[in-house]
């Protein structure tokens, strides 16, 4: 390691130390002007995130290492993290005009937003415990923040407190599952993990495997699989709704995309331990997203059950646990992200008499006085139901293809049952607001940008099908890498 | 002939482009819907004058696919933009083709409301019917099979009746139910068979064990399509709510995507499977056939009446279908299209009197033939075909479905003929009902017989349904060598699996 020249090391972490120096730079900039810079701070951070993109797709692409190999950059991190730094991009826009109209806009928010997304990139790139672990805190300390980011609510600061009482209980399973994986393999790093359980009379022993299940534990609850699930709807609800968006797109893609590596990579030898519980975690999201949102009136709890059956139709591909399984999962995320940011600009515009509507009634009659936001609307929810050819239906496409692939018929069958299921509240926001009489309408006051995002984002939902194939390769490549590595 | 130019793709898109130019329509509301309506209607027209240059173009020698298009669309899965026709789906083409028009017109009065986006649905659903008949990719049809439901769902829940929001989750959560099912089974042939392509799959043999699991989920998604007893339950709901032009597209070319779908995949690639489950099938057909037949003669609503006399008549489509002879499969093929232009018109007789009087209930009418002579007319013609009268497109298809079953079975043809018996009962009795007696009730004294715009309806149906019926052979001769080879190439295969069985002893 010594005789490495020390830049090349400094190359694979380039963007995220840059992200990193941006980030501190702009909370100097926002607490030197003060409330009055919360505009340029948000675009600033916008810019940021964009920085760190271009900065990262500038790099060579070869795989590469930094920190004695605790940070790896390859193919698959580069895909995860550019979804990753969308969401956060996106999520920044998003806030803007709901933060000035609700008398909560600082500029401690888009910093927050931007060391999240540095936790995040970290996650993604985590190629041991310990960097996994710091990346995973440093995102989830900035997250419990901006759940509870409007103070003088009860239920925002409710929503945070649950969140961080819950995600240190299940950081500590982490923590707890980590120690154990260290005490009887001797050590932290991914790839000499991944050495000690190959070979012929390679044996994991049952320390290993219970340190497994507990950090199996813990990631489930990053991504809010059942039965790790239980904070999900009171958060979502709780959280002012642009943090809400952002919890639904970034954090997840980024704590799936480590589950991932995880669970590939180390432990990729361990698959019969560790895929029985993935199969059972996935089986039970898809099934408790389907059936619990049926009864919900209130659309941010409804998206919240919703994504938990993503999460579920996800982790079908990780099951899988092949290649086909993996490209599934960054398909499905990558459709996952444009349709869930489409979906809450639609909620973000729902507000009469300057007051956020988020009962799923209001949105009644919707395509008679907003045709554009009610079709945008409806394109979302068709393609969340996996309705062709809208783009959702190709996400699971793709990971029930890897399923079928792997002989794992009976998985795929329940997936696509309970994704009827599921289709049933899909159709249900449809029909409200397609086949009611229309209510109030919605005041017109929306930031032209959220209009815009829904837009693209519906025209992309809506045309995925013509030309599929970019997202496709990328997921394919960066599924390659991960094997091609482990 | 060959024609240089993508036909296929031409008239599946035109609709699509038609509603794009729908969807730019400014302004008054008024005048966009009348701008809307025109637009639609010339859409509609064009694509059906390209769509004879099928016919026109068709190879009557070859059961080889025509007109084909192939574009690689997701290399990575090996998917491609692949279409083509040969003889058996150039008709559904052409019917979609044909109706589309019809429902155009038939709703210029009837929808008031939206007429925007009804007229922007309609062309949408009319794409994606001809794209799912043309397609040649297993995946590439399940999107365009799929897909139909969006506009359906919409169509039957803004412009339908009283329950109209009932009947659309039902429809929609009914067919979603069985496609997932024949999604995984699509899945699980592409890795058998490492292809999605049709031609190349009705090529391969699929292991006989795996045949049975697969051609269970393909059923489970055409069976509710069909629909076939017993899970025909969502379609008299449909009927009943979806407006006039819904249900003539729903009866006369949705349903035909089960029956398709048989013919496409069930019976040429799954041969040892569609063997071991006819005599399910026939059941199932024969329970329908009589079945819904007694049930439609209970009927106190009109369109519900003629809902249930299609699960009757698409249970004739199934026992032909699986009767596995050349007139059996001919049959139930004309019997489709027949079965497309009947009932379509069944459901527009209906329209046109619920239009003027706002009711189906058919204790509500009587003796209408006082002030309706040419509805009488026009309503006898369609009511005759639908029983079957020879001179007519509906005695041909059942005529040949009922030589086809008696090659095989005589008891599955004795009592599908029951059927026909029963079929005669209904129509009449409605008919009786509705035309005839005293003319007593008040509001029906002043009713309006067919204007210009209906007969303009009608005169195309009458046409073509007594044109099958008379001179069927220029239908028939192009569905020849498909269906002819069709059952040639299922006898192959199972004598194949025969030879394999008995070496294997």
């Amino acid at each position: 390691m010594t005789d490495m020249a020390p830049m090349a090391d400094i190359y694979p972490v380039l963007p995220e130390l840059c992200l990193a120096v941006m980030a501190m730079a702009l909370l100097l900039y926002g607490v030197f002007r003060g409330d009055k810079s919360t505009s340029s701070c948000s675009w600033l951070a916008v810019l940021a995130l964009l920085a760190t993109g271009v900065i990262m797709s500038l790099l060579p692409e070869s795989a590469g290492s930094a920190f004695g190999g605790q940070f790896i950059v390859d193919q698959f991190a580069r895909f995860m993290k550019g979804l990753v730094l969308m969401g956060s991009g996106l999520a920044v826009i998003m806030s803007m005009n709901y933060n000035a109209h609700e008398d909560i806009a600082r500029f401690e928010f888009p910093v927050l937003i931007l060391f999240a997304s540095l936790g995040m990139l970290l996650m993604v790139s985590a190629n041991d415990l310990i960097s996994l672990y710091v990346g995973l805190e440093l995102q989830s300390l900035a997250l419990y923040v901006i759940a509870a980011f409007r103070r003088d609510s009860m239920k925002s600061s409710e929503a945070g407190l649950k969140y961080f009482v819950l995600g240190a209980l299940s950081s500590g399973m982490l923590l707890y599952g980590a120690s154990m994986i260290y005490g009887f393999a001797g050590t932290t790093r991914f790839d000499a993990l991944a050495g000690l359980f190959t070979g012929p009379d390679a044996d994991p022993g049952v320390g290993v495997t219970v340190g497994l299940v507990f950090l199996l534990a813990g990631l489930a609850f990053k991504v809010s699989a059942v039965p790790f699930h239980m904070w999900t709807p009171d958060v979502y609800e709780g959280a002012p709704t642009p943090v809400t968006a952002f919890f639904a797109v970034a954090p997840k893609i980024a704590a799936i995309a480590l589950l991932v590596r995880t669970m590939i990579g180390p432990f990729g030898e361990l698959f019969d331990q560790w895929q029985q519980i993935i199969v059972f975690i996935s089986i039970a999201s898809m099934l408790l997203g389907a059936l619990a949102a049926i009864w919900q009136k209130n659309i941010k709890r409804l998206l919240a059950y919703s994504s938990i059956g993503h999460v579920g139709y996800a982790l079908v591909g990780l099951a899988a646990g092949s290649e086909e399984g993996i490209r599934g999962i960054g398909v499905y995320m990558s459709i996952y992200l444009v349709m869930n940011v489409g979906t809450f600009c639609c909620i973000l515009s729902m507000r009469r008499q300057g007051v956020l509507a988020e009962g799923i009634n209001e949105l009644s009659g919707l395509a008679r006085n907003h045709p554009l936001m009610a079709a945008s609307l409806a394109i979302f929810m068709f393609s969340m139901a996996g309705i062709p050819p809208l783009a959702g239906f190709f996400g699971k496409l793709y990971v029930f293809m890897a399923a079928v692939d792997e002989g794992l018929y009976l998985l795929a069958i329940i997936g696509v049952l309970t994704s009827v299921v599921g289709a049933f509240y899909y159709l249900r926001i449809i029909k409200i607001m397609y086949f009611d009489e229309p209510a109030e309408a919605f005041d017109r006051t929306e930031g032209r940008e959220i209009t815009m995002i829904m837009t693209i984002a519906g025209a992309i939902t809506l045309l995925f099908f013509v030309f599929p194939s970019p997202i496709i390769e990328g997921a394919g490549q960066a599924a390659a890498a991960m094997f091609g590595a482990g | 002939m060959s024609y240089n130019w993508p036909i296929l793709s031409l008239v599946t898109f035109l609709p699509t482009i038609g509603a794009l130019a729908i969807l730019l329509i400014r302004g008054d509301e008024k005048i966009v819907a009348r701008n809307a309506r025109a637009t639609a209607m010339w859409t509609s027209i064009a694509t059906f004058i390209v769509s004879i240059f099928l016919w026109v173009g068709f190879d009557n020698s070859t059961a080889d696919f025509q007109f084909v298009e192939n574009v690689e669309w997701i290399p990575s899965f090996g998917i491609s933009y692949h279409m083509g026709v040969d003889g058996i789906s150039v008709f559904f083409v052409l019917l979609s083709t044909f109706l589309t028009p019809l429902c155009i017109l038939a709703s210029w009065e009837a929808i008031k409301n939206r007429v925007k986006e009804y007229m922007i649905a309609f062309l949408v659903l009319e794409t994606l019917m001809i794209g799912m008949f043309c397609a040649l990719d297993v995946v590439l049809f399940y999107i365009f099979f799929e897909a139909v439901l969006i506009p359906m769902f919409l169509i039957i829940g803004i412009w339908g009746g009283v329950r109209r929001v009932y009947a659309a989750f039902k429809f929609f959560l009914y067919t979603l139910t069985g496609s997932v099912l024949m999604l995984v089974a699509i899945l699980v042939i592409y890795f058998e068979t490492e292809t999605t392509d049709i031609s190349a799959l009705l090529d391969t043999m699929i292991d006989p064990r795996m045949q049975l699991w697969l051609w269970l989920a393909f059923f489970a998604s055409f069976a509710v399509k069909v629909p076939m007893w017993p899970v025909h339950t969502w379609l008299p709901d449909a009927h009943v709510e979806a407006p006039t032009a819904g249900s003539v597209i729903l009866a006369g070319v949705l349903l035909k995507m089960g029956a398709y779908g048989f013919l496409r995949f069930s019976v040429p690639m799954l041969p040892y499977a569609t063997e071991y489950f006819t005599p399910l099938i026939y059941t199932l057909s024969i329970v329908a056939v009589i079945y819904t037949s007694l049930v439609a003669l209970a009927q106190e609503d009109m369109k519900k009446l003629i809902a249930y006399s299609s699960v009757a008549h698409m249970g004739f489509v199934t026992i032909g279908i699986f009767t596995l002879t050349h007139q059996g499969v001919q049959g139930a093929v004309v019997q489709m299209i027949s079965h497309g232009f009947v009932s379509g018109a069944l459901f527009l007789c209906v329209g046109v009197i619920y239009d003027r009087i706002h009711t189906r209930e058919i204790a509500r009418y009587g003796g209408l033939v006082e002030r309706m002579p040419k509805y009488a007319l026009v309503f006898m013609v369609f009511m005759l075909a639908s029983v079957g009268l020879p001179g007519t497109s509906g005695f041909v298809g059942e005529f040949l479905i009922l030589v086809g079953a008696f090659e095989v079975n005589t008891w599955v043809a004795a009592l599908a003929t029951t059927g026909i018996i029963l079929g005669a009962a209904y129509m009449l009795y409605l008919y009786r009902r509705v035309i005839f007696g005293k003319l007593e009730k008040e509001d029906l004294k002043s009713i309006l017989d067919l204007n210009t715009r209906e007969i303009a309806i009608f005169v195309p149906l009458i046409v073509v349904t007594i044109w099958m019926g008379v001179w069927p052979a220029p239908f028939l001769d192009v569905m020849d060598a498909s269906i002819a080879n069709l059952i040639e190439q299922h006898k192959v295969a199972i004598n194949a699996l025969q030879t394999l069985s008995v070496a294997g002893n």
